[in-house]
């Protein structure tokens, strides 16, 4: 077992990447995902990683670039953030089509205008409907974790399909914390080598990307959402041999003093640790208040979802991205329509909070649940309020 | 002379590739010159190719799942990518011949076709950045001076004069208002190795282009004219004719750029009128006398830089 050290977060993952032996890296700088592209081309330019990087002029060519490695048959890793993950966008929805598995860690970061460094949803929010596997890690750990998790799940033959892993920029991606590298062993114990049944090879010509005409446009897709359904499964199984190399266990919902809960607070991402401390303090005033933490964004863990939050009275939904004109954030629609169905359901409200890098203190997080519990009783006005608004 | 051609004797009538890399029974139009030069390019290469496409004309003829035409490994990710598409092909076998789990010592060309708009226009970026980070592969760029797969819409590649959808000839406009773009001069801008132009009139000539392309090692980047009797107005039997007329005149010389030295590979002394070739086609019927002079007078000037490149070094 490694040892636990402090590291900032993003170094610690190019580590990760390195120890998942990744053949080929193409990746465009962008704040703040820099530090982890910057780190992998250290450990390539001193021979400690054994891989091509490519220096795109661009992220619509670095993921592109990724699609050709990739079916090629080489183990394939990129990294952005923002406004380079809206201009892949394009090329995001083609990889999962093709069932090439390349891994993309996100550092969340807000989309112009106004342009802001900083971090918020909103980027990958745009990119929901992509097909990719799509986590969000809390901290350091997790962050570090979920790669390794993302390479075995997506190049798992059964599933063939890529994963983002979401950090939050700066917040995260930024941050110097306690984290445990695991062996190189552990690694390629957990982490087989890429070996894809299709390739582009001379030796067995195929064709890749050919045109669907309306006769099968259809099925492929339904193919492909099946596939992407059927994922769930490798992807919590992946979860529990991790769990028996690395003695870490993770689960597509994290809960947090819900047992008794009748109002809970949901979020994703790093800003869970933050909530955690507010539900304490609400714990201590004799508030039955919980959290609900989703890490497993894509594809949505229904089932795991709708018994995480059984028993609640009302679910405070908390997004960081803004769907202008929407019924709610991104986060908050797809909450409600999961519940709607749901015999006896917690009501649902929703806020958007902390984007473009605004703090959200443990005082936001108690006054979300404050409204929360006004809420109980009579219906909000809006579907979404937005907090901590200057007047 | 490269070194990598040392042992290349060049293609003639007797040494033909059997192989088809391309296989008959495809959806392109009756005529189509783009297909030929496709087609001759990939039996120049041979079966131990990748190849990567770019959306368009030939992408779709070739395609319809389940049907393909392609006997190599094939590739199509989007339209203006390519090159980046390729990049990453061709980094990947670089690092699984280094680890061992491609054969070493096994010979694969990567090859990226694109048309003149997934060149010239949309394109033009991802071609720059793979040139520019010296990827060992081909670039083809299938040049048939216009959008044909949407409708026949100008691009860079247009020639000045030329009618299109979107550059009408009306009161105010004589149709394409701007001269083509040189795009083989700004592939060899980047310095790579080996720039060369080529038709499917002079197939010899295409297929050698094509092979040295292959061989170099590094970046080479191959532009060929490619006759659409569709988007042009022309007759599918005059596909020919035209390629070679577009030579004849001057208007699309034959050169290579060998590590930055311009040959001219053939050479037109009695060039013949531009008219010749302008006539044969729809796209240019509207042209007036004024217009076919200034065409020719720029294909004139064209021709004589060429000619300085090719002396001075």
């Amino acid at each position: 077992m490694g040892k636990r050290i402090a590291k900032e977060v993003s170094i610690a993952i190019a580590e990760a990447v390195k120890q998942c032996r990744v053949d080929v890296i193409a990746a465009y700088p962008i704040t703040p995902q820099t530090h982890i592209v910057e780190h992998l081309s250290e450990l390539v330019a001193n021979g400690e990683l054994d891989a091509e990087y490519i220096t795109v002029e661009s992220e619509h060519s670095a993921i592109s670039a990724c699609l050709g490695s990739v079916a090629t048959g080489a183990r394939t890793f990129t990294s952005t953030s923002s406004q380079g993950l809206a201009l892949m966008h394009e090329i995001l929805f083609i990889a999962p089509a093709l069932r090439l598995p390349v891994v993309m860690v996100v550092a969340n970061r807000a989309l112009s205008a106004p342009i802001s460094i900083w971090n918020d949803h909103g980027d990958i929010m745009a990119e929901r409907d992509i097909g990719w596997i799509q986590t969000f890690a809390e901290n350091g750990q997790e962050a570090v974790d979920l790669v390794y998790h993302a390479f075995r799940v997506a190049e798992d033959r059964r599933v063939m399909f890529p994963a983002i892993v979401n950090i939050d920029g700066f917040t995260l991606s930024h941050m110097i914390e306690p984290i445990e590298l695991p062996d190189q062993e552990q690694v390629d114990r957990y982490l087989p080598p890429f070996r894809p049944r299709y390739k582009l090879d001379p030796r067995k010509p195929l064709t890749m990307g050919p045109v669907g005409i309306p006769e099968i446009y259809t099925e492929a897709k339904k193919a492909q959402d099946e596939a992407f359904k059927n994922a769930y499964r490798v992807i919590l199984k992946a979860w529990d041999e991790f769990e028996e190399v690395f003695g870490r266990r993770y689960r597509p919902v994290e809960t947090y003093r819900m047992e008794d809960a009748e109002v809970a607070l949901l979020i994703m991402g790093s800003l869970a640790e933050t909530a955690m401390t507010a539900v304490d303090r609400m714990r201590e005033a004799g508030k039955k208040v919980g959290l609900v933490r989703l890490r497993l964004w894509r594809p949505f863990p229904l089932r795991d979802f709708v018994k995480a939050v059984k028993g609640l009275k009302v679910l405070a939904v908390i997004d960081r991205a803004l769907s202008p004109g929407a019924t709610g954030g991104p986060v908050g629609t797809e909450v409600r329509s999961a519940l709607y169905q749901v015999p006896g359901r917690p009501r649902v409200v929703n806020f958007i909070a902390g984007l473009g890098g605004r703090d959200v203190t443990v005082e936001d997080f108690e006054e979300m649940a404050d409204r929360a519990y006004v809420y109980m009783k009579k219906k909000p006005k809006e579907p979404y309020e937005m907090i901590g608004v200057k007047e | 002379m490269l070194k990598e051609w040392a042992k290349f004797k060049g293609f003639s009538a007797k040494n033909l590739p059997k192989e088809e890399p391309f296989a008959p029974g495809h959806r392109a139009c009756q005529g189509c010159g783009e297909v030929l030069a496709l087609r001759l390019a990939l039996k120049a290469l041979g079966m131990n190719v990748i190849a990567i496409s770019a959306t368009g004309c030939m992408e779709i003829i070739s395609s319809p799942f389940p049907y393909t035409s392609w006997r190599v490994p094939w590739l199509h990710v989007a339209f203006e990518n390519a090159a980046a598409v390729a990049s990453g092909v061709e980094a990947a076998l670089r690092a699984l011949k280094r680890k061992g789990r491609f054969p070493r010592n096994r010979r694969v060309d990567v090859v990226a076709f694109a048309g003149d708009g997934g060149t010239a226009d949309i394109g033009l970026q991802a071609l720059s950045g793979a040139l520019e980070r010296g990827h060992d592969l081909v670039y083809i760029c299938l040049d048939n001076e216009a959008y044909m797969n949407t409708g026949v819409q100008r691009s860079g590649c247009t020639p000045y004069g030329a009618m299109t959808t979107t550059s009408p000839p009306g009161k105010k406009s004589i149709g394409q208002m701007t001269w083509k773009k040189n795009v083989p001069a700004i592939a060899a801008a980047h310095g790579i190795p080996y720039v060369a132009t080529a038709t499917p009139a002079f197939f010899l000539d295409l297929m050698n282009k094509v092979k040295k392309a292959a061989l170099v090692e590094g970046p080479a980047y191959v532009h060929i004219y490619s006759p659409c009797p569709t988007g042009w107005g022309t007759k599918g039997e005059d596909s020919i004719t035209l390629a070679k007329l577009a030579v004849e005149t001057r208007i699309f010389p034959l050169y290579e750029v060998i590590e930055g030295k311009y040959y001219i590979t053939r050479k037109i002394t009695k060039p013949k009128p531009v008219e010749e070739y302008l006539k044969r086609q729809r796209r240019f019927r509207h042209l007036t006398e004024e217009e076919i002079r200034k065409i020719q007078a720029r294909v004139d000037a064209e021709y004589e830089r060429l000619l300085r490149l090719a002396e001075c070094l």
